[in-house]
């Protein structure tokens, strides 16, 4: 028997929200819309964790410029805060380097980071996932079966057609759907909307292509002036599930 | 302390299985700790009794053995099987943590000694599993 699964709950029970930020294909803007949604968060005085299972590229802290911390080991483990963001990433354990792993080892060291880490009390969890329907989302689904997911598209085809991938699967599994986010938007277009139409989910927002936003990456302060940053904030202040 | 985690998964795993089996109370833990993880298998013993102290009358009684498990690696490239004990003292401190936490990690500071390839499996003495759970 694995003794991990079993405390996993446990180990969440404080948490009162945890919201997976997801989508079909990487490079659409998931790391940064999620780092955004949590540093908005605790700027408006919640209790806050970020949480990156993006073993293949972890890029959460690049973007709010984390280095230099780890975490403290008190009866498991403990995620240092910055920024105000309690947080937790494989790059701890894997620094810089590529992480080689199979779909069973991304299971596995995503199993054992949940059970060890201890979040205390959150008001949200906010989870940057992988791109696609792999592992880490399909053990999301299956370990932390109250979290509710939010599916970043841009106006791209390509992308489009793996974001309704993800949504008819979601829907299958009965999974809470937060709703959608077109990012780097360019161009004026109605399509998002209309392809999404067909499952039932709301489009939250449009977030227009911000040519600044690599500029800050790296500076959290500098990335909360964005155009991109207050775009996310309306998001986050005009959606329920970020209501408590 | 990181082995108190992994501890509080035990008792309460065994506690649901012995809930699924009727059990009125457990009377012996069976646990094969992984030598990947590289767990004190002192800290793992205290901790489960001092969780077990505490956590319900089902474990008032309970024998806790403990059976340490050599890890074995095979590499998916080259079929080489070495085992982990071999390469261990080649880690440095900071990569032995690293997959003291999260013995997946491997992958990232362990490399194939015949073909230098990072794609292997962990056959066996992973981490920490139940064998068994027995009761009355």
């Amino acid at each position: 028997m694995d003794p991990r699964l079993e405390i996993i709950g446990e180990r969440l029970k404080d948490i009162k929200r945890s919201i997976a930020i997801s989508g079909g294909k990487g490079g659409i803007g998931k790391s940064s819309v999620a780092s955004t949604i949590a540093l908005t968060l605790s700027s408006l005085g919640h209790k806050v964790g970020l949480l990156d299972l993006d073993f293949y590229g972890p890029s959460t802290h690049v973007i709010l410029g984390i280095t230099g911390i780890y975490p403290q080991e008190e009866k498991g483990i403990v995620p240092p805060e910055v920024h105000g963001i309690k947080f937790m990433s494989i790059i701890y354990y894997a620094r810089d380097n590529p992480s080689p792993l199979r779909g069973a080892d991304v299971s596995n060291a995503m199993i054992e980071l949940l059970a060890i880490t201890r979040w205390g009390q959150l008001d949200f969890l906010i989870v940057d996932m992988p791109p696609g329907i792999g592992d880490a989302t399909l053990d999301m689904i299956r370990l932390m079966k109250k979290t509710g997911f939010l599916i970043v598209t841009t106006q791209s085809k390509v992308t489009l057609e793996t974001v309704k991938k993800i949504l008819e699967m979601l829907k299958e599994l009965e999974v809470p759907i937060i709703g959608v986010i077109e990012n780097m938007k360019m161009l004026k277009s109605s399509s998002v909307r209309e392809q999404i139409r067909e499952f039932d989910v709301p489009l939250l927002g449009e977030i227009d292509f911000d040519k600044n936003l690599e500029a800050s990456t790296g500076d959290a302060n500098q990335l909360l002036q964005t155009d991109f940053a207050q775009s996310v904030r309306r998001i986050v202040l005009s959606t329920p599930e970020f209501k408590l | 302390m990181h082995e108190w985690a992994l501890a509080e998964g035990i008792i309460a795993t065994a506690l649901k299985a012995a809930e699924k089996e009727n059990f009125q109370g457990i009377t012996k833990i069976k646990i094969k700790l992984g030598e990947l993880q590289q767990v004190d298998e002192d800290i793992v013993k205290f901790a489960l009794q001092e969780i077990a102290k505490f956590q319900s009358p089902m474990l008032k009684q309970t024998e806790i053995e403990l059976e340490n498990e050599k890890a074995v690696l095979k590499c998916r490239v080259c079929g080489h099987r070495w085992a982990f004990g071999d390469v261990m003292k080649e880690l440095s401190e900071e990569d032995s943590e690293s997959i003291h936490f999260v013995p997946d990690i491997a992958h990232v500071y362990i490399r194939c000694p015949k073909c230098n390839s990072p794609d292997f499996e962990i056959v066996e003495g992973r981490g920490v599993w139940i064998e068994y759970i027995e009761g009355e």
